[in-house]
């Protein structure tokens, strides 16, 4: 594929990801507590999965309903590792003590090690949603059909992983995780370093992002999103390209997941299932799908509203996630990505660059308040 | 012989459920292309119509009788104040539209948990569905008939409207040909609106029938909607015989891996053996060309 | 050019990310202990205190009363004068019915709000997701329903039952009164029903008791149309149910309308209340048995003001219930250990934890220093016409907490 890039008109994206980087890197772990910037961590794993949804939604207008299937693999590999990990080598996890047979499962085995336990984060979901892509999208599924069918295996993953009690922990989950690679999860310094290695590899996917948008590969997809016909007209296979989106909003979503385990301490099937999967959707709706900060940035919002919410007013969180939904995909369609470039619209187009630089600071500032 | 029996049966009243709840949908999302997620509130809705009823009529053994015509309005007007207030504007955007019905379906619920509290409601059966009749040696419950009979009305019914009377008419029109049915004179701003009221109301009925089986709460509604628009999907969209095939198909496939397996594993295998029959047959079991859901 | 300078930011943000992460890198390897130091101030009038219950999502059904049953007690200490001179200070969470949450919020209520001990929790799966995060940081949680047993933490205080103080003496109520030969096992698919059917199972095998089947749900399914063909064909003297939540609606509205009845083929559930019955319609469920350890119909003084109080507070038509007991008395058996200990420090008050009683609507209670349990006595109750529950057979006196089921010679983990 060439690697032919467009101009951009605007820096400002790379200004509004410096303005998060600085945000995320040096202005949080400054200002939070341990507790507080432990689940801005959580949130940065959230907005991994949600900068790969903003490309195969956004971008390629596949409403992906279902990446807690991908969340999942990758956080229940990286579970199953620590799990054998804090075992020790040849020991048994301690719920298998509990409540199976007191035997490894010969699945889990391989998981020992560290670096198998990595490749199938990367690898597993890129096959599984290769192989559900090929399947969907060269018969021509979309739309309507691919949203439900994704939605319904995050259902199945979530129904089966409760259903194996002695071998995935069931409804329970995996959790009491002593170490990650090594490093004791009790002190707070490793935690620290759990959120800057999240806040990091956040970054850098929004930049693999911003390059990837650039070549023809991210030029195509937009224009499979927006007719398909016409792309297979003009001798592209629209599958190929949509195939690829997807594949790489699992290894992200997977990314995001395998992060979660050690941060948030705990994996069960209700961070998997179909509830999770739409929650994902939040975060990029409110963003700007389409934008190429907009997931991200929702993500962290979405993360820190429902927690504040959450706090102040118990029960309250439905009432603010639905009408979220409802306002932002009827009202704002692309977001708060949209809203500033109607206000850098409204504004002279001589300073149309400096106004959402302003904007951007402000999304900016909001996300470390 | 008799599991047999059992387990046709049991399918068959499990596909009748789940006819019930998909036959709205196959309305507002085969024939509209709009992917309603509130659809599960919806039942949730009919199902407190029925409790609400309940409380206000003393006999038991007419407030079942009043609350399906009950539900079938309240749940067809929850549908019209959702197309009327945001679904109308967003019909060129038909992915939109199921996260903002998740959305409508979120608040639903919990507006339904702060008026009627947590816990589940009781819905008194009517006397005159306590008990079973034996058939050929099985107890067939007279609520899992009464269900069957209620599915199959409610197809006749709504079979009969789109075939014989003029909104089914101007409604079959309006799926064939948006434009064309504009140009000789049909309203499809009306048609929509009865289209979405017929879809929505059919929702709030099965919810009146639901609290024979189940318990009535804010959750009812979830349960079912995953299930629900994959037999939709399965049968063919917009098509309503597809529906009906797909609804007894996944049904009694499912009593019979139930009945092999555990509960837990019979969903899953569903589930895959579903995505696998879209490969198969991705437009379904039956299809017609409707607006284009891309 | 843009390209060049994209790519030069990428490979700069990653060297960055790097580093910090490297430099970030001095902290513990696994295998150190671990070193918490408590925050709670006691210096003020007040003690912080934390309510982690759900209040939202599939739970909340049952979880909002046990918030309420813990608010009632805290009002009643407050007017009593507090604990060691000081007024209690509720900061209420909201688990939300998932796992992940309750980790989330226990670790808030521990380092943000710096509690002096948390009351909450009510599934297994919440439980366990709590666990590590006060053994981690050396923290106090109060755990109010009955659970599957096989487990005793250092930091948790177990006050609802466990499987031999419910769960074994239900089953000799089965079979010294009910004389089955035969059961059959249905529950909801997740660790507490399986954790209790593999207890049964040896049970039944000691003691000459077939086991016809052995059924599990989803979560959550209300699809019980093949469960109950089965159960009907096995023909069981009895039914042991452990099923969760909504289920039970389903499940016994299926039971009644295939035929079956309590006096054919009772069924014995130990996860439905005074509060679910209602849910459940009495009708569907009048005449089958449960097993508590506390009942709204006991007839003692305490429970006479118990019942009274809650009434007062939520409304005529609300019943108490087991879990809701058992809430209501952690905060007293908490008090009267900050009390014996005269300190509110974690490692004073477990110290001193061992011999603390109350006298608890259910009777008097004592905590085990051991293993963190309470001696109960065991009830098995019939749900009344009333949708009230009676009890038919006790335990006579509390029984010795076991969770880990040592003195019970059949049992194999």
């Amino acid at each position: 594929m060439s690697m032919k890039t467009l101009r951009i008109k605007h820096s400002y994206p790379y200004v509004g990801w410096l303005l998060l980087a600085v945000a995320l890197l040096v202005l949080a772990p400054a200002v939070l507590s341990d507790f507080r910037l432990g689940l801005l961590a959580k949130y940065c794993c959230y907005a991994i999965a949600a900068v790969g949804i903003g490309l195969a939604w956004g971008r390629g207008g596949m409403l992906v309903l279902g990446q807690g299937l991908y969340f999942g693999i990758g956080a229940y590999a990286m579970a199953m590792h620590l799990k054998l990990a804090d075992a020790g080598p040849g020991g048994v996890p301690d719920f298998m003590a509990l409540y199976g047979d007191a035997a490894v499962p010969g699945w889990w085995e391989p998981l020992r090690s560290g670096a198998f336990a990595v490749v199938v984060i990367l690898v597993l979901p890129a096959l599984v949603a290769g192989l559900l892509g090929l399947a969907v999208f060269k018969r021509r599924i979309k739309g309507a059909y691919f949203a439900i069918l994704s939605q319904a295996l995050a259902a199945a993953f979530a129904i089966l992983l409760v259903g194996q009690v002695k071998t995935t922990g069931g409804a329970n989950g995996l959790n009491n995780f002593q170490g990650f690679f090594g490093y004791a999860l009790f002190d707070p310094a490793n935690k620290r370093m759990l959120y800057f290695l999240a806040a990091g590899i956040l970054l850098v996917s929004i930049l693999a992002m911003a390059w990837l948008y650039r070549t023809r590969f991210g030029e195509l997809l937009v224009a499979v999103r927006d007719g398909e016909e016409r792309v297979r007209f003009l001798g592209t296979d629209p599958a190929n390209i949509k195939l690829a989106a997807y594949v790489i909003a699992a290894v992200l979503a997977s990314i995001g997941g395998a992060l979660f385990v050690p941060i948030a301490g705990i994996v069960s099937p209700d961070d998997v299932g179909v509830v999770a999967s739409i929650g994902l959707l939040a975060g990029v709706a409110l963003g700007g799908r389409a934008s190429l900060l907009g997931p991200a940035v929702g993500a962290l919002l979405v993360g820190y509203a429902e927690t504040s919410l959450s706090e102040a007013f118990p029960g309250s969180w439905s009432y603010f996630q639905g009408a979220l939904f409802v306002l932002v995909i009827l009202l704002l369609p692309g977001g708060l990505a949209q809203l500033l470039g109607l206000v850098s619209g409204l504004a002279s187009r001589r300073s149309a660059t400096e106004t959402s630089e302003e904007a951007q600071t402000r999304v900016g500032e909001e996300v470390t308040a | 012989m008799e599991t047999l029996l059992a387990q046709v049966f049991t399918g068959i009243s499990a596909g009748a459920v789940l006819l019930l709840i998909a036959l709205g949908l196959t309305l507002t999302f085969g024939q509209m292309g709009v992917i309603n997620m509130a659809h599960g509130e919806f039942i949730m809705a009919g199902a407190y119509t029925a409790y609400v009823v309940s409380t206000i009529v003393a006999s038991t053994e007419l407030s079942l009788l009043i609350a399906l015509p009950a539900g079938f309005v309240i749940g067809g007007l929850l549908g019209l104040a959702l197309e009327a207030s945001v679904l109308r504007w967003m019909y060129a955007r038909p992915l939109d539209t199921l996260l903002v019905t998740y959305g409508v379906g979120l608040v639903l619920q919990q507006v339904a948990r702060d008026i009627f509290g947590a816990p589940a409601k009781e819905v008194p059966a009517p006397g005159w569905l306590d008990g079973s009749i034996p058939i050929l040696g099985y107890d067939f419950p007279l609520t899992r008939l009464f269900i069957i009979v209620l599915a199959g009305l409610c197809v006749a019914a709504l079979l009969a409207v789109l075939r014989f009377t003029a909104l089914g008419r101007e409604i079959r029109a309006t799926v064939g040909n948006r434009d064309l049915a504009e140009t000789i004179g049909i309203s499809t701003r009306r048609t929509d609106q009865a289209t979405f009221f017929i879809g929505s109301g059919l929702a709030g009925v099965a919810g009146v029938a639901l609290t024979l089986l189940g318990s009535t709460g804010p959750n009812l509604g979830t349960s079912y909607i995953v299930q629900a628009f994959l037999v939709v999907v399965v049968g063919g969209i917009g098509h309503l015989k597809g529906t009906i095939v797909a609804a007894l198909g996944i049904g009694l496939l499912q009593a019979f891996l139930a009945h092999a397996l555990t509960g837990s594993v019979a969903q899953v295998i569903v589930f895959l053996a579903i995505v696998a029959f879209l490969q198969l047959r991705p437009q379904g079991i039956l299809s017609v060309r409707t607006r284009s859901l891309a | 050019m843009r390209t060049k300078f994209s790519s030069r930011l990428l490979a700069a943000s990653s060297v960055l990310a790097l580093g910090l992460t490297a430099t970030a890198c001095g902290g513990a390897k696994t295998g150190d202990t671990a070193t918490s130091e408590s925050c709670v101030d006691t210096s003020g009038d007040t003690i912080k205190i934390g309510f982690l219950n759900s209040l939202s999502g599939t739970m909340a059904i049952s979880e909002t009363t046990v918030f309420k049953s813990l608010s009632m007690a805290a009002k009643e200490i407050n007017a009593d004068g507090g604990v060691l001179g000081k007024k209690l200070e509720i900061v209420s969470e909201d688990g939300q019915s998932e796992p992940t949450v309750f980790a989330e919020k226990a670790t808030k209520l521990i380092q943000d709000d710096c509690v002096a001990a948390v009351f909450g929790g009510w599934t297994s799966s919440s439980r366990k997701a709590m666990l590590p995060v006060f053994e981690g940081n050396d923290a106090l949680l109060f755990y109010p329903v009955q659970y599957e047993g096989l487990e005793s933490s250092h930091n948790i205080f177990y006050t609802g039952a466990t499987t031999n103080q419910q769960i074994i003496p239900a089953l000799d109520f089965l079979k010294q009164e009910k004389k089955i030969k035969s059961i059959f096992l249905v529950g909801s698919d997740y660790v507490f029903p399986r954790t209790a059917n593999k207890i049964i199972k040896q049970y039944a095998a000691a003691n000459g008791i077939k086991v016809l089947g052995e059924e599990y749900q989803p979560l959550g399914s209300t699809d019980f149309g093949t469960v109950v063909d089965k159960v009907k064909a096995a023909g069981a003297d009895a039914v042991f149910n452990t099923l969760n939540g909504d289920s039970n609606v389903a499940f016994f509205k299926e039971y009644k309308g295939k035929g079956l009845t309590a006096s054919a083929m009772p069924v014995l559930s130990v996860s439905i209340a005074e509060e679910e019955v209602p849910g459940v319609g009495v009708g569907n469920l009048e005449g089958q048995y449960t097993a508590w350890n506390y009942y709204q119909t006991i007839d003692s003084p305490a429970n006479k003001t118990f019942v009274t109080d809650f009434k007062a507070a939520n409304g005529a038509k609300a019943v108490t219930s087991d879990p809701m007991e058992a809430a209501y008395t952690s905060l007293y058996l908490w008090k009267g250990m900050v009390e014996k200990a005269d300190s509110f420090a974690v490692e004073d008050v477990i110290d001193a934890s061992d011999g603390v009683t109350y006298d608890a609507p259910e009777g008097t209670v004592e905590v085990n220093g051991e293993n963190h349990h309470i001696a109960k006595t065991a009830l098995i109750g019939q749900v009344n016409s009333e949708g009230l529950i009676d009890t038919v057979w006790s335990s006579d006196k509390p029984i010795e907490p076991d969770p880990y089921l040592k003195s019970y010679d059949w049992w194999k983990n």
